[in-house]
């Protein structure tokens, strides 16, 4: 399936709401999942499942949330994320924002690279390449 | 001790589905207290029958290696009470499973009609969580639970010697 940005958005915005138990009014472009909405780990693997069923989409493991990358300890310095680290996760998150992270890739506000907006544009590109 | 929740298997197709029955009985007793003269299942209840189902389904999916634990109620979902007499059917079936966790979707019923669905996520602690500090015996899969599936096949190898001897 296709649709416009805003079906996509309206989409995503209900995911979120049926996966996280929270009101659509809390859900904005900039929303961060896990500090604004309070996702833990196993929910990201529900919007994952949501998502996929949602859009007719699939969705590899590590693709939209590189917990291989995150979770690396080859890639921390203390509570920074290393040169290398935030160029893989450039690389592998091209659906993320990093203006603001880039500025100072610290380990403590990775979390705020995960917004509403990063989810719907990771989806928009994969109905664009279907 | 464990509280069980389903009294036995009546379908088990491994890795796919399976589907337990609870006979719902006045002298259990919490229902005295839920509610004083009104005595009705608590939701909570029904969904701990599916987990029961659904949990042995996805520990038998990995031969019972794996400790599966309930991770999340993604859906939980009741139209109707379920009371003393009635028999409450779970249906479960895996979504999705791989070496971190297991997806399932579930339908309640009661005498024959749906009445709620419960889907769930399991996660298998032993892949996920290597960073918790664990047992080292499979503290999820206890006899108990493993003879809850034991009496569904000593029943089905009963009715092939039935079928046999006829």
């Amino acid at each position: 399936m296709s649709g416009t940005h805003e079906e996509v958005y309206d989409k995503v915005r209900e995911v979120l709401c049926d996966a996280l138990g929270v009101d659509d009014d809390e859900v904005t472009p900039e929303t961060t999942l896990q500090g604004d909405l309070g996702a833990e780990s196993i929910d990201f693997l529900d919007i994952v499942f949501r998502l996929e069923k949602t859009f007719e989409i699939k969705i590899p493991k590590g693709e939209l949330f590189p917990d291989d990358i995150i979770n690396n300890p080859e890639y921390v310095d203390g509570d920074q994320m290393t040169r290398a680290g935030l160029d893989k996760l450039k690389a592998a998150m091209p659906h993320a924002d990093f203006s603001q992270f880039e500025k100072e890739p610290r380990i403590s506000t990775l979390p705020d690279l995960f917004t509403v907006h990063t989810i719907v544009n990771y989806v928009e590109t994969k109905l664009a390449a279907a | 001790m464990r509280w069980i929740w389903i009294d036995r298997f009546v379908e088990f197709t491994p890795g796919e589905s399976a589907s337990a029955v609870k006979n719902v009985t006045l002298a259990e007793e919490y229902l005295q207290d839920h509610f004083p003269n009104y005595p009705v299942v608590p939701p909570s209840l029904m969904i701990e029958g599916m987990a029961q189902t659904a949990g042995i389904l996805v520990g038998e999916a990995r031969d019972f290696t794996e400790n599966v634990i309930l991770a999340k109620i993604r859906v939980a979902r009741f139209d109707d009470y379920a009371v003393p007499g009635d028999q409450l059917r779970y249906d479960a079936r895996i979504e999705m499973i791989d070496s971190v966790c297991a997806q399932t979707l579930g339908t309640v019923s009661k005498n024959g009609d749906r009445i709620g669905q419960v889907d769930l996520i399991f996660s298998h602690v032993n892949q996920a969580s290597k960073t918790l500090d664990l047992p080292d015996h499979n503290f999820v899969f206890t006899e108990q639970f493993i003879r809850l599936l034991g009496a569904f096949r000593d029943g089905l190898a009963r009715q092939d010697d039935d079928t046999d001897g006829k």
